[in-house]
């Protein structure tokens, strides 16, 4: 059986940033396993601008910012297979891949997580009706119109307020197509404020919060979608009813990080962030298996994918020299406004970064961090809202090896 | 006039509130919300000139991927998008497309110009 230092599943954004920190820390040993038949993971079809301000300080496209990374590698000569589907990870770390020549089977010392995430489909969020075609979820839609170029049609109603949907609301009206107006089940955006702005502020496309399609009519091809508006339970009310004819409903309605192959290798998940369970050194519960990226939580922007993905590739580097890594018998514990925090597990004798979302929107929020009766720190936010990620560091010399921390939002 | 809206320069996204006309300068326009210069900028642009970058795809002949997807290299009138979509979408490319490659230069004569965001091999 091959034998390799670091097998990396996924050649996305995550895998690839792992990839080259790896390399230019010295770890030559590497192998990047990707199932489609280029690199570049989900950036390819995001041919919008605004990825790396905060990564390389300007604004790139999607295919720009894979780009940065995907010819670093290449540079570098890092050994990575496309067309190669994973397709079980054991705990031991012995990875059996399906490719064009057959099965693969690769024995490696440490394993990275970078599947990315995939997105709720109509039947994760069970609408009622027919089952016409015309229903695609937003990230389909811009495979289909950015990759392939089909347009996937004329008179569109966007489902969710997620930032894919309303960048495909724009793309959608370039490309001349009608946009009737954006549902957003809950009594806020679940996109970056921005986007509302530049992709539907901009094109006159309505946001219309706790509403949502309650039905779906049409045989062949979609010809309406019902909606309602829901009350604060988000049941829909009814005689709130309203048709809008449409050949086109797009779903942005979350994203899911995709974790079959970490279940298979008896990774513990997390219930709320549907990630791994992991320490400060992005190692999930199983020793020696990594995780970074969409897949360990939801990202809102790819450059925090790029740089937690570093983060991580620094810890195994420590991994492969060290044989294993510390305790971290510390619990990160979150209160009710928060929705999860990665890491879930820290040791407190290392500075780490901590990422959070909180679970709705908060003015003059205060992120708080203690560890029993101490406050170890507190983060001001004028605006904390769900669709954006916080990051915090925490110093090592802030914390007690004793207590577990937590995590709470007041205001 | 005041307008209230959202930054687009970062993913921040400030709630800017612009208000022309204030004060001994007519012409001043004064920003709160704002946390960086930029967003200022932004906000002075945005009451006087909008502008938008906007991203889309060309077609490539003999290439492994159907199409190229394309920018702008800086930002254009507001009003202007569609006429730019227009002039994109006549174009047509050939592989082997390289990122970077100009598309059209000096698109309608804004001062700004189509490139490629995106290489595109040739068919195997």
């Amino acid at each position: 059986m091959r034998q390799t230092d670091v097998v990396i599943i996924g050649g996305g954004p995550a895998g690839l940033a792992a990839a080259v920190r790896l390399w230019e820390k010295g770890i030559r040993d590497i192998l990047i396993l990707e199932r489609e038949h280029f690199l570049g993971g989900i950036l390819r079809q995001c041919i919008h601008d605004g990825f790396g301000l905060t990564r390389f300080g300007e604004t790139l496209s999607g295919p720009e910012y894979a780009a940065r990374f995907i010819d670093q590698a290449l540079e570098m000569g890092i050994p990575y297979m496309t067309d190669v589907t994973v397709i079980d990870i054991s705990g031991d770390r012995k990875v059996t891949a399906s490719s064009r020549d057959g099965i693969l089977e690769i024995q490696a010392k440490a394993v990275v997580l970078t599947m990315g995430c995939r997105e709720r489909t109509r039947g994760a969020i069970s609408i009622p009706g027919q089952r016409p075609a015309g229903v695609y979820t937003a990230g389909v839609a811009q495979s289909y119109i950015n990759l392939q170029n089909k347009m996937v049609g004329r008179e569109v109603v966007i489902l969710g307020s997620g930032d894919i949907g309303m960048i495909m609301a724009r793309r959608m009206t370039l490309e001349g197509a009608h946009v009737q107006a954006v549902f957003e089940v809950q009594p806020y955006a679940s996109g970056l404020p921005r986007n509302i702005e530049q992709c539907l502020n901009d094109y006159g496309i309505p946001l219309y919060l706790s509403h949502t399609v309650t039905e779906i009519k049409g045989t062949d091809r979609l010809e309406a979608v019902v909606v309602s508006e829901v009350d604060g339970r988000m049941q829909p009310v009814p005689g709130t009813e309203k048709e809008y004819p449409c050949d086109t409903l797009i779903l942005s309605v979350g994203l899911i990080p995709e974790n079959e192959l970490s279940l298979s290798a008896g990774v513990v998940l997390d219930e709320r962030s549907k990630g791994a369970v992991v320490d400060e050194y992005h190692q999930t519960s199983v020793p020696g298996i990594f995780a970074a990226g969409n897949v360990l939580q939801v990202h809102d922007l790819v450059d925090f994918v790029s740089m937690e993905a570093e983060s991580l590739a620094d810890s195994v580097v420590r991994y492969l020299t060290e044989g294993q890594l510390a305790e971290c018998g510390l619990e990160v514990k979150t209160d009710g406004n928060v929705t999860h925090t990665i890491p879930q597990r820290i040791s407190g004798s290392q500075d780490f970064k901590l990422s959070l979302r909180v679970r709705k929107p908060v003015r003059n929020a205060l992120i708080r961090l203690s560890q029993g009766e101490k406050v170890i720190l507190e983060k001001k936010m004028p605006k904390a809202i769900p669709a954006e990620m916080i990051q915090i560091p925490v110093k090592a010399e802030k914390l007690s090896r004793e207590k577990d921390l937590e995590v709470s939002v007041v205001w | 006039m005041v307008r209230e809206f959202t930054c687009i320069m970062c993913p921040l996204g400030c709630d800017l509130r612009a208000e022309a006309g204030q004060g001994e300068n007519e012409d001043e326009i004064l920003v709160t919300g704002n946390t960086c210069r930029k967003g200022k900028e932004y906000a002075v642009q945005e009451l006087t000139d909008p502008q938008r970058n906007i991203a889309t795809s060309v077609l490539v002949f003999g290439g492994e991927l159907p199409l190229a997807s394309v920018r702008l290299t800086r930002a254009i009138p507001k009003e202007r998008i569609f006429d730019v979509m227009a002039e994109i979408r006549k174009q047509r490319l050939t592989a082997p497309v390289k990122a970077g490659q100009i598309v059209i230069q000096d698109v309608l004569g804004l001062g700004s110009d189509v490139i490629v965001t995106k290489a595109v091999g040739k068919e195997l």
